[in-house]
């Protein structure tokens, strides 16, 4: 492990295997916790349903009202270029869905890699931009607690790592993707123990959300 | 009610924790903006009113108690303890800077209802002896009287006089086998009289038949604003056995936000049953008799008029399109405030705020985001269908000089009736 191969090879094998089995076993218990809650029996008389708005809701939270977008345009712009920009370069560089096809069985047609390039770019900016807004502005700045810098860093680390390895900008290439393997790695084993569930939990919610207003006849 | 202590206030929050609020919990970002949503926020600029903030106990005992990895950082030390010191500081943040309006929970990108877990943090407040004196006056008064404000029958019987003098019409007293058991609010009863005449009138318009309880009148519900559901399910109780005692098919709730939703939605829940009889608000009855044809209005209104929608009333209960619908009756220039309905902004006053005197400079700040809304569409009049609303809106209009009237719907239609009406039932 002292060599870039070793290293490499290291964290693509078990290292990348214990973050995985971290991952799934540790967010497969957040959703049983989640679940074994329950929701007591409400007695009142219903004005609409829960599962068409509940689903209706994960959908249309996506995008955010019209007030809210020119109240706070940064949040809600900025935010959607890195999100899609982390989900297009996670799902669609053509070694990632090798990646997938390795582990999961399962693959689907990638963009061209340039793009993906000019994506990631972007993506690095964009999230630059989301955590110099987390220092600066009033509220963000309040409410930020470690875990939020831990978080950012995290989901950081993976894009730029791909980044620097994809223009091979560190050498030797096999230290570079080492790293870049080692910072999801990372991403695996922090992600059901920080704010990073939202990535499941936020459908649920969600759905919640859509389903106690729509029971009252308000799709929210 | 036992002694209130930390541990009654952990124990009730602990009870309060359920599959929505962990998905809630576990969803949150710390984007900030619900910030965004809430008046309390954008009119101090303050950044400790952001509304999930206010909600740290309830996630502190959440994280540390239901949640493996909490249970870990708990033990090691890492996590904050929820005590009365805790307590005492978020009390101003659950009670005095939130009228559980409910806008956030509709602003929230991972879609976590704010409100539904203040309304459950406010348990937690009042059994560990953490709740504002002015709200806990008032429930006991409620307890005590059946009043909030401490009003007995005999003021009404009063005011019930005085609205058979002037109408010429019977108010029905005690009836038993009518279709409507009407509710009233205090604050109605002595700021807006005029209430109590309109829907006389009208009933009788439209052949409606109805009555009043003498065993119980008041619709509102000091346990659900303060968060006792003790003192909740009792209030809620007493209205149940009058509608039940004189066999009533429904209950009218009055031109009052938080009484509708106690009633309507909360009721059933605190009692552990459901109604032998259904809820309505006074809007959906008058819509539902505009929609049947039996409201025969002549005139319109001529002035300028906009609509104040009531958060519990329209973004907590669905009842929105009714009172536009009813406007359409009276009024010939209706406009709309921009951001209406769903996502109108609350006036600041709801959720017991303006029960709890010390909250008085937040809510004024709050109704900032309401002067706002209607210095932009520059109405002569406005309209409401909540006493708490009206009366919020009377005060911060005339504490910024504001020369604006503020009239209540169901009076509005009441001055509209043809006067020899069909009146068939």
């Amino acid at each position: 492990m002292s060599d870039p191969m070793g290293f490499l090879l290291w964290v693509k094998g078990p290292a990348f295997n214990f973050a995985l089995a971290v991952f799934a076993l540790g967010m497969l218990a957040r959703l049983v916790e989640i679940f074994i809650l329950g929701r007591k029996t409400n007695y009142a008389e219903a004005k609409g349903g829960e599962w068409g708005p509940g689903f209706k809701t994960m959908l249309t939270r996506t995008v955010a009202d019209p007030g809210t977008f020119a109240r706070a345009p940064f949040n809600v712009v900025v935010g959607w270029i890195w999100h899609i920009g982390f989900i297009t370069a996670l799902l669609l560089f053509i070694p990632h869905i090798e990646l997938f096809r390795g582990v999961l069985g399962i693959a689907w047609p990638g963009l061209p890699n340039p793009v993906v390039d000019a994506v990631t770019a972007i993506t690095i900016l964009a999230l630059v931009a989301t955590l110099v807004h987390r220092t600066q502005h009033p509220v963000k700045k309040h409410i930020s607690t470690p875990e939020d810098y831990l978080v950012w860093t995290v989901t950081f680390l993976p894009v730029l790592t791909g980044y620097l390895a994809y223009h091979r900008l560190v050498n030797p290439y096999p230290l570079i993707l080492g790293l870049h393997i080692l910072s999801v790695n990372l991403f695996l084993v922090v992600f059901p123990f920080t704010k990073l569930t939202h990535v499941f939990t936020a459908f649920i919610a969600r759905w919640y959300n859509g389903a106690i207003f729509g029971r009252k006849g308000v799709q929210s | 009610m036992s002694e209130l202590s930390l541990e009654r206030g952990l124990n009730a929050l602990r009870a309060e924790i359920d599959a929505p609020v962990a998905a809630f919990f576990s969803s949150c970002v710390h984007c900030g903006l619900c910030a965004t949503a809430c008046p309390f926020c954008t009119e101090t600029g303050d950044p400790k009113y952001t509304p999930i903030l206010k909600l740290e106990p309830l996630r502190l005992v959440w994280e540390s108690e239901f949640t493996l990895w909490g249970r870990i950082k708990s033990s090691l030390g890492l996590t904050r303890k929820v005590d009365d010191k805790m307590l005492e500081e978020w009390e101003e943040l659950l009670y005095d800077s939130c009228s559980m309006c409910g806008r956030c929970s509709v602003v929230c990108p991972v879609g976590n209802d704010l409100q539904y877990m203040i309304r459950k943090t406010r348990e937690g407040m009042v059994a560990s002896g953490h709740a504002p004196a002015g709200l806990i006056e008032a429930s006991a008064r409620s307890i005590r009287t059946g009043s909030p404000m401490g009003l007995q029958w005999k003021t009404l019987a009063v005011q019930i006089k005085h609205v058979q003098g002037s109408t010429g019409i019977e108010v029905p007293v005690d009836k038993a086998g009518v279709d409507y058991l009407v509710l009233l609010s205090s604050m109605e009863v002595i700021n807006f009289p005029e209430y109590l005449e309109a829907i006389t009138k009208i009933f009788d318009h439209a052949g409606v038949t109805w009555t009043l309880s003498t065993d119980c009148f008041e619709a509102t519900n000091a346990g659900i604003q303060i968060g006792s559901k003790d003192i909740a399910a009792e209030l809620v109780e007493r209205v149940v056995s009058a509608a039940v005692k004189l066999k009533v098919k429904n209950v009218i709730s009055p031109e009052c936000g938080h009484a509708y939703t106690a009633i309507r939605w909360e009721g059933p829940n605190l009692i552990g049953r459901s109604y032998p009889f259904r809820v309505f608000h006074i809007i959906e009855v008058l819509d539902e008799l505009r929609a049947s044809g039996r409201l025969q209005t002549e005139g319109k209104e001529n002035d300028r008029l906009s609509m104040h929608d009531p958060c519990n009333l329209a973004r907590k209960s669905g009842c929105i399109q009714q009172q536009r619908n009813l406007m359409d009756l009276v009024a010939s220039d209706f406009v709309d405030l921009k951001e209406h309905g769903v996502y109108q902004w609350c006036c600041g006053a709801g959720g017991g705020v303006s029960s709890n005197e010390r909250a008085e400079p937040l809510k004024l700040a709050a109704f900032k985001r309401k002067k706002a809304q209607i210095e932009e569409v520059q109405p002569e009049r406005m309209v409401t269908m909540c006493a708490t609303c009206r009366t919020q809106l009377e005060e911060g209009l005339e504490a910024f000089n504001m020369d604006i009237p503020v009239v209540g719907l169901t009076e509005m239609i009441a001055d509209h009736l043809v006067d020899k009406g069909p009146a068939k039932g």
